[in-house]
């Protein structure tokens, strides 16, 4: 059976011709993702990023965009190999919601 | 490097659909081509995909698979290709 990301043939909306630039959270997401995969730190691989990107499940995977797919099978992965735990990421998850909160006021 | 198929070897794609991290697209599985180019010898991704070291290493190829074979519905002219990266484990010569 074919899985949801194998999308090779399938019918697509027209591609969208526009150049745009990246949010600076998303040019931290590469870099994250550069120096966690490159040959003197070697935490993961471009595979493993991509087994994750394939298996966050057709709901995820088609409402993310690109760089959302990345931070989020980084994140798993991260878990996965013990490098993070669920509850330090919990913990500063809340931390940066707090500082935004203070910005909004 | 010692590939089993050369440049104008005929090859069919090994009709298999196992859950994982796979490189071959569905849309190859169990079609024939023909081999256009052997590229190298990698570290087998499927393997890489969940942190070990994907050894022993797998040749790569350019497979070339006529369109009308990819696409019942295909317009296009006769001599189209798709040209696709596979693995030498997904690979079967057409005698095989």
């Amino acid at each position: 059976m074919r899985r949801h990301h194998d999308m090779g043939g399938l019918d697509a909306d027209a591609v969208e011709q526009t150049e745009h630039d990246y949010s600076p959270w998303e040019k931290r997401v590469d870099a994250i993702m550069r120096l966690l995969s490159d040959e003197k730190r070697l935490v993961m691989t471009v595979d493993e990023l991509r087994r994750g990107i394939e298996n966050l499940g057709p709901g995820a995977y088609d409402e993310y965009n690109y760089y959302e797919r990345w931070i989020s099978s980084i994140t798993n992965i991260l878990i996965e190999k013990g490098v993070i735990t669920v509850d330090e990421l919990g913990a500063k998850m809340e931390e940066a919601k707090a500082r935004w909160q203070e910005t909004q006021t | 490097m010692n590939a089993r198929f050369a440049v104008g070897d005929k090859v069919r794609v090994r009709e298999a659909y196992p859950p994982g991290h796979i490189r071959t697209p569905h849309f190859i599985r169990g079609k024939e081509g023909t081999v256009t180019a052997v590229i190298g010898d990698f570290a087998n991704p499927e393997e890489l995909a969940y942190g070990r070291p994907g050894i022993p290493k797998q040749t790569l190829y350019w497979v070339a698979f006529p369109q009308t074979g990819l696409w019942p519905d295909y317009a296009g002219p006769e001599h189209d290709t798709a040209v696709v990266d596979v693995f030498d484990h997904w690979l079967v010569g057409e005698q095989q």
